[in-house]
């Protein structure tokens, strides 16, 4: 299999993915800033350069405002951000013999959903300068979409900016849904995190256990749950 | 804000670790057929616990919150992009919000 190693072709391919990013990050600016507890746009940059994640930082600013422990915060981020595990493990085997092991550190930090969804979608492998071009935009386009978020929500119109309070959420239910539609057993599995869901938000004992754990405790527990009753065939290699 | 670096370093670093250890150190594919099905489905159960019921809370407003939940499932079953089903969805809140502030 030939390897894919243009520096442009990735600028170009992860355009789209920073246009997406720009929208996504203008609302976490706007969501950092709304959480009344002294957040600057320095704080909300700062996270959204070190952490390159639209849920996982969702998860965890809420526990930082809150003043929650630190382990509450890393086991959210460890759940939520589980999937790139997967990802990544997938993405080992897509590199291509251009990508040496300090490339690997350096592409790690910003293999998000959509980059990955990008690089696995090329035919062969793909090599170091690609991969360098594909993440530049997207990073680009999460670290200012937050800046501009967190400094220009403040000049918005309030109604725009509560009308935006929903554009990561819409963001999610566009990656749930066109999946839940296919398969039966995701649908199932999805509804089920549902269920637990309101359960642990609307019986206050269990509402007690914090945001973060509820997450990780509902999402594990419906996976394991789907896991066991209907173990999906296989895999395909470039998922 | 005290503790801010501390929190910031925490959680750059736990998500730092998930992404950079599986694509340093394995190289070879998982074969267990169950926990290959716990990481499938485990994003989707994640994102909609998260979804579910933090969207109904976004606005302010319970009904505006529905709306445009509701809109983003409908354009995300038509299988439209990230950003078209999250500008429609701000979209469906906007319109309920200056319907509730002004009309009704």
């Amino acid at each position: 299999m030939q390897e894919l190693n243009s520096f442009k072709k990735g600028i170009i391919d992860g355009m789209p993915i920073c246009l997406g990013y720009l929208s996504v990050s203008f609302a976490f600016g706007i969501f950092v800033m709304n959480q009344g507890v002294g957040f600057s746009w320095l704080h909300a940059l700062l996270i959204s350069m070190t952490n390159v994640t639209s849920a996982g930082q969702l998860a965890g600013v809420p526990i930082i405002a809150a003043g929650g422990t630190f382990l509450e915060l890393a086991v959210s981020q460890l759940v939520i951000n589980l999937r790139y595990a997967l990802m990544s493990v997938s993405l080992s085997q897509k590199m291509g013999t251009s990508v040496r092991l300090i490339d690997r550190f350096l592409i790690a930090f910003i293999n998000t959903d959509e980059v990955f969804a990008i690089a696995s979608s090329q035919k062969g492998t793909v090599g170091r300068k690609y991969m360098y071009g594909l993440i530049l935009m997207p990073y680009l386009g999460w670290s200012s979409g937050t800046l501009l978020g967190a400094v220009a929500g403040n000049f918005l119109p309030e109604i725009v900016v509560t009308s935006l309070g929903v554009a990561i959420y819409g963001m999610f239910t566009a990656i749930v849904v066109p999946v839940a539609k296919k398969e039966k057993t995701t649908l199932l599995c999805v509804l089920c995190a549902v269920a637990l869901s309101l359960v642990f938000n609307f019986v206050p004992q269990l509402k007690a256990i914090g945001d973060g754990f509820i997450i990780i405790i509902c999402s594990v527990l419906a996976s394991v749950i789907f896991a066991f009753l209907a173990p999906i065939k296989e895999v395909a290699d470039n998922e | 804000m005290n503790n801010f670096v501390w929190y910031l370093l925490t959680m750059a670093g736990v998500t730092y670790l998930i992404r950079m250890l599986p694509l340093v150190l394995i190289k070879k594919k998982i074969t267990n057929k169950y926990v290959v099905s716990f990481l499938y489905y485990l994003p989707y159960a994640v994102l909609t616990v998260m979804t579910v019921p933090a969207v109904f809370y976004a606005t302010g407003n319970v009904w505006s919150a529905l709306v445009g939940f509701i809109v983003a499932l409908i354009v995300a079953y038509f299988e439209k992009g990230l950003m078209t089903v999250a500008l429609c969805s701000c979209g469906g809140v906007l319109i309920t919000e200056l319907i509730l502030r002004y009309l009704v």
